[in-house]
Protein backbone atom coordinates (compact mmCIF):
# COMPACT_ATOMS: atom_id res chain seq x y z
CA UNK A 1 0.00 0.00 0.00
CA UNK A 2 1.30 3.47 -0.84
CA UNK A 3 1.75 6.11 1.86
CA UNK A 4 -0.69 8.28 -0.11
CA UNK A 5 -3.38 5.59 0.41
CA UNK A 6 -2.64 5.55 4.13
CA UNK A 7 -3.05 9.30 4.15
CA UNK A 8 -6.50 8.95 2.53
CA UNK A 9 -7.67 6.02 4.69
CA UNK A 10 -6.68 7.87 7.87
CA UNK A 11 -7.84 11.29 6.61
CA UNK A 12 -4.39 12.36 7.72
CA UNK A 13 -2.56 15.60 7.37
CA UNK A 14 0.99 15.31 6.03
CA UNK A 15 3.27 17.39 8.23
CA UNK A 16 6.58 16.19 6.78
CA UNK A 17 7.27 14.13 3.66
CA UNK A 18 4.79 15.29 1.02
CA UNK A 19 7.42 14.20 -1.55
CA UNK A 20 7.43 10.64 -0.23
CA UNK A 21 3.74 9.80 -0.60
CA UNK A 22 4.43 7.37 -3.45
CA UNK A 23 6.54 5.24 -1.11
CA UNK A 24 5.33 1.64 -0.66
CA UNK A 25 4.48 0.62 2.90
CA UNK A 26 4.84 -3.09 3.64
CA UNK A 27 3.24 -3.33 7.09
CA UNK A 28 1.98 -1.38 10.07
CA UNK A 29 2.71 -1.20 13.79
CA UNK A 30 1.00 0.70 16.58
CA UNK A 31 2.77 1.38 19.85
CA UNK A 32 3.49 3.95 22.51
CA UNK A 33 6.38 1.89 23.83
CA UNK A 34 9.71 2.78 22.30
CA UNK A 35 11.27 -0.61 23.04
CA UNK A 36 8.46 -2.31 21.12
CA UNK A 37 9.44 -0.35 18.05
CA UNK A 38 13.05 -1.47 18.46
CA UNK A 39 12.18 -5.16 18.29
CA UNK A 40 12.89 -6.61 14.86
CA UNK A 41 13.40 -4.91 11.49
CA UNK A 42 11.01 -2.05 10.71
CA UNK A 43 11.99 -1.15 7.16
CA UNK A 44 8.93 -0.38 5.05
CA UNK A 45 6.78 -0.14 8.19
CA UNK A 46 4.43 2.70 9.12
CA UNK A 47 4.24 3.29 12.86
CA UNK A 48 1.14 4.70 14.53
CA UNK A 49 1.78 6.30 17.91
CA UNK A 50 -0.04 8.35 20.47
CA UNK A 51 3.23 9.72 21.78
CA UNK A 52 4.11 13.18 20.64
CA UNK A 53 7.78 13.48 21.60
CA UNK A 54 11.20 13.86 20.00
CA UNK A 55 11.96 10.31 21.07
CA UNK A 56 9.32 8.92 18.72
CA UNK A 57 11.26 10.42 15.81
CA UNK A 58 14.65 9.25 17.11
CA UNK A 59 13.33 5.76 17.84
CA UNK A 60 11.80 5.62 14.35
CA UNK A 61 15.13 6.61 12.77
CA UNK A 62 17.05 4.01 14.80
CA UNK A 63 14.49 1.31 13.97
CA UNK A 64 14.47 2.22 10.26
CA UNK A 65 10.74 2.99 10.25
CA UNK A 66 9.37 4.28 6.92
CA UNK A 67 6.80 6.77 8.27
CA UNK A 68 5.17 7.89 11.54
CA UNK A 69 1.49 8.70 12.04
CA UNK A 70 0.40 10.50 15.20
CA UNK A 71 -3.08 9.45 16.32
CA UNK A 72 -5.90 11.39 18.03
CA UNK A 73 -5.09 14.52 16.02
CA UNK A 74 -1.89 15.21 17.90
CA UNK A 75 0.11 18.15 16.65
CA UNK A 76 3.90 17.85 16.85
CA UNK A 77 5.99 20.64 18.33
CA UNK A 78 8.24 22.58 15.90
CA UNK A 79 11.42 20.83 17.13
CA UNK A 80 9.82 17.45 16.39
CA UNK A 81 8.90 18.60 12.89
CA UNK A 82 12.46 19.89 12.36
CA UNK A 83 13.93 16.56 13.46
CA UNK A 84 11.61 14.56 11.18
CA UNK A 85 12.49 16.88 8.30
CA UNK A 86 16.22 16.55 9.06
CA UNK A 87 15.93 12.76 8.83
CA UNK A 88 13.56 12.92 5.85
CA UNK A 89 11.04 10.88 7.85
CA UNK A 90 7.40 11.32 6.78
CA UNK A 91 5.27 12.50 9.70
CA UNK A 92 1.46 12.51 9.50
CA UNK A 93 -1.35 13.25 11.91
CA UNK A 94 -4.74 11.49 11.89
CA UNK A 95 -7.84 12.50 13.84
CA UNK A 96 -8.65 8.83 14.56
CA UNK A 97 -7.77 6.99 17.76
CA UNK A 98 -5.10 4.30 17.70
CA UNK A 99 -7.71 1.50 17.65
CA UNK A 100 -9.75 3.03 14.84
CA UNK A 101 -6.72 4.03 12.78
CA UNK A 102 -5.22 0.51 12.97
CA UNK A 103 -8.64 -1.01 12.14
CA UNK A 104 -9.14 1.20 9.10
CA UNK A 105 -5.71 0.28 7.71
CA UNK A 106 -6.20 -3.43 8.42
CA UNK A 107 -9.60 -3.42 6.72
CA UNK A 108 -7.96 -2.00 3.60
CA UNK A 109 -5.34 -4.76 3.54
CA UNK A 110 -2.38 -3.45 5.52
CA UNK A 111 -1.07 -6.12 7.88
CA UNK A 112 1.05 -6.13 11.03
CA UNK A 113 4.81 -6.64 11.06
CA UNK A 114 4.34 -10.34 11.85
CA UNK A 115 2.61 -10.76 8.49
CA UNK A 116 4.92 -8.47 6.56
CA UNK A 117 5.49 -9.87 3.06
CA UNK A 118 9.01 -11.25 2.55
CA UNK A 119 11.17 -9.52 -0.01
CA UNK B 1 53.67 -7.90 14.80
CA UNK B 2 50.06 -6.78 14.65
CA UNK B 3 47.91 -8.43 12.07
CA UNK B 4 45.63 -6.42 9.87
CA UNK B 5 42.54 -7.80 11.60
CA UNK B 6 43.64 -6.20 14.88
CA UNK B 7 44.22 -2.76 13.42
CA UNK B 8 41.45 -0.43 14.53
CA UNK B 9 39.67 1.40 11.74
CA UNK B 10 37.98 3.84 14.01
CA UNK B 11 37.83 4.82 17.67
CA UNK B 12 35.47 7.61 18.59
CA UNK B 13 34.10 8.83 21.91
CA UNK B 14 30.76 10.48 22.55
CA UNK B 15 29.50 12.23 25.68
CA UNK B 16 26.03 11.31 26.96
CA UNK B 17 24.35 13.62 29.43
CA UNK B 18 22.11 12.12 32.11
CA UNK B 19 18.49 13.35 32.15
CA UNK B 20 18.92 15.16 28.81
CA UNK B 21 15.65 14.05 27.23
CA UNK B 22 15.90 16.67 24.49
CA UNK B 23 19.10 15.28 23.00
CA UNK B 24 18.82 11.71 24.27
CA UNK B 25 19.28 9.33 21.34
CA UNK B 26 21.34 11.73 19.27
CA UNK B 27 24.62 9.85 19.87
CA UNK B 28 23.06 6.61 18.61
CA UNK B 29 21.88 8.31 15.43
CA UNK B 30 25.42 9.61 14.87
CA UNK B 31 26.75 6.06 15.33
CA UNK B 32 24.13 4.71 12.93
CA UNK B 33 25.27 7.30 10.37
CA UNK B 34 28.94 6.37 10.83
CA UNK B 35 28.24 2.67 10.35
CA UNK B 36 26.21 3.40 7.21
CA UNK B 37 29.08 5.51 5.85
CA UNK B 38 31.55 2.67 6.50
CA UNK B 39 29.16 0.37 4.64
CA UNK B 40 28.26 -2.47 7.00
CA UNK B 41 25.25 -4.59 6.11
CA UNK B 42 21.79 -3.37 7.10
CA UNK B 43 21.12 -6.01 9.76
CA UNK B 44 24.40 -5.35 11.60
CA UNK B 45 23.75 -1.59 11.47
CA UNK B 46 20.23 -2.11 12.82
CA UNK B 47 21.36 -4.35 15.68
CA UNK B 48 24.23 -2.02 16.61
CA UNK B 49 22.03 1.09 16.43
CA UNK B 50 19.30 -0.49 18.57
CA UNK B 51 21.87 -1.47 21.22
CA UNK B 52 23.46 1.99 21.14
CA UNK B 53 20.06 3.62 21.56
CA UNK B 54 18.92 1.37 24.39
CA UNK B 55 22.26 1.88 26.18
CA UNK B 56 22.15 5.62 25.61
CA UNK B 57 18.60 5.95 26.91
CA UNK B 58 19.51 3.80 29.93
CA UNK B 59 22.18 6.38 30.75
CA UNK B 60 19.80 9.29 30.11
CA UNK B 61 17.11 7.77 32.34
CA UNK B 62 19.00 5.96 35.08
CA UNK B 63 22.72 6.69 34.91
CA UNK B 64 25.12 9.54 35.45
CA UNK B 65 26.95 11.46 32.74
CA UNK B 66 28.65 8.90 30.54
CA UNK B 67 31.13 8.33 27.74
CA UNK B 68 30.37 5.95 24.90
CA UNK B 69 33.45 4.78 23.04
CA UNK B 70 32.88 3.18 19.67
CA UNK B 71 35.64 0.95 18.30
CA UNK B 72 35.33 -0.40 14.79
CA UNK B 73 37.81 -3.04 13.67
CA UNK B 74 37.80 -5.20 10.59
CA UNK B 75 36.34 -8.08 12.57
CA UNK B 76 34.29 -6.46 15.34
CA UNK B 77 32.37 -3.46 16.56
CA UNK B 78 32.54 -2.63 20.27
CA UNK B 79 30.68 0.01 22.24
CA UNK B 80 31.94 0.77 25.76
CA UNK B 81 29.52 2.81 27.82
CA UNK B 82 30.92 4.04 31.15
CA UNK B 83 28.98 6.22 33.53
CA UNK B 84 29.43 7.57 37.02
CA UNK B 85 25.84 7.02 38.02
CA UNK B 86 24.26 5.21 40.93
CA UNK B 87 25.05 1.75 39.53
CA UNK B 88 22.70 -1.20 38.97
CA UNK B 89 21.54 -2.80 42.19
CA UNK B 90 20.73 -6.20 40.74
CA UNK B 91 22.08 -6.91 37.24
CA UNK B 92 20.29 -10.27 36.96
CA UNK B 93 16.96 -8.57 37.65
CA UNK B 94 17.74 -5.70 35.27
CA UNK B 95 18.27 -8.24 32.47
CA UNK B 96 14.78 -9.67 32.93
CA UNK B 97 12.17 -8.57 30.39
CA UNK B 98 9.61 -6.30 32.00
CA UNK B 99 11.67 -5.32 35.05
CA UNK B 100 11.89 -1.56 35.25
CA UNK B 101 12.76 1.16 37.73
CA UNK B 102 11.57 3.95 35.42
CA UNK B 103 9.67 6.92 36.82
CA UNK B 104 6.16 7.88 35.79
CA UNK B 105 7.61 10.76 33.76
CA UNK B 106 9.90 8.37 31.86
CA UNK B 107 7.02 5.98 31.20
CA UNK B 108 4.96 8.82 29.77
CA UNK B 109 7.75 9.35 27.25
CA UNK B 110 7.38 5.76 26.05
CA UNK B 111 10.24 4.27 28.06
CA UNK B 112 10.33 2.05 31.11
CA UNK B 113 8.91 -1.12 29.55
CA UNK B 114 11.78 -3.05 31.08
CA UNK B 115 13.18 -3.94 27.66
CA UNK B 116 16.39 -1.88 27.58
CA UNK B 117 19.02 -4.39 28.65
CA UNK B 118 17.02 -7.40 27.32
CA UNK B 119 16.88 -5.73 23.88
CA UNK B 120 20.66 -5.20 24.00
CA UNK B 121 21.19 -8.81 25.00
CA UNK B 122 18.97 -9.95 22.13
CA UNK B 123 20.72 -7.88 19.46
CA UNK B 124 24.37 -7.96 20.54
CA UNK B 125 26.76 -10.86 20.04
CA UNK B 126 28.16 -10.24 23.52
CA UNK B 127 27.06 -8.11 26.46
CA UNK B 128 29.19 -7.54 29.56
CA UNK B 129 28.03 -5.45 32.53
CA UNK B 130 30.08 -4.32 35.51
CA UNK B 131 28.38 -2.15 38.08
CA UNK B 132 29.05 -0.98 41.58
CA UNK B 133 26.50 0.79 43.75
CA UNK B 134 27.36 4.45 44.09
CA UNK B 135 30.28 4.28 41.66
CA UNK B 136 28.85 3.63 38.22
CA UNK B 137 28.32 1.14 35.45
CA UNK B 138 30.39 -0.15 32.54
CA UNK B 139 28.46 -1.80 29.74
CA UNK B 140 30.45 -3.40 26.93
CA UNK B 141 28.50 -4.40 23.82
CA UNK B 142 30.26 -6.34 21.06
CA UNK B 143 29.40 -7.52 17.57
CA UNK B 144 31.33 -9.77 15.24
CA UNK B 145 31.82 -8.53 11.69
CA UNK B 146 31.84 -11.06 8.86
CA UNK B 147 34.24 -10.52 5.99
CA UNK B 148 31.33 -9.41 3.77
CA UNK B 149 30.49 -6.57 6.20
CA UNK B 150 27.61 -8.33 7.92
Amino acid sequence: MKLSEIKEILKAEVIVGEHKLEMMIQAGAGSDLMSDLLRGPKDGVVVLSGLNTLQVIRTAVIAGVAAVVLVRGKRPEPDMIDLARFHDLPLLSTPFTMFTACGRLFRQGLRGVEQKPSK
Amino acid sequence: MRTRSLMPHLIKSFAIKARDYIRGGDVSIQIQGLLKTIGFDADLIRRTSVCAYEAEMNVVMHGGDATLTLTVDTDRIVMDVKDEGPGIENIELALQEGYSTASEEQREMGFGAGMGLPNIQKNADRLEIESERGKGTHVKISFGVKSDGG
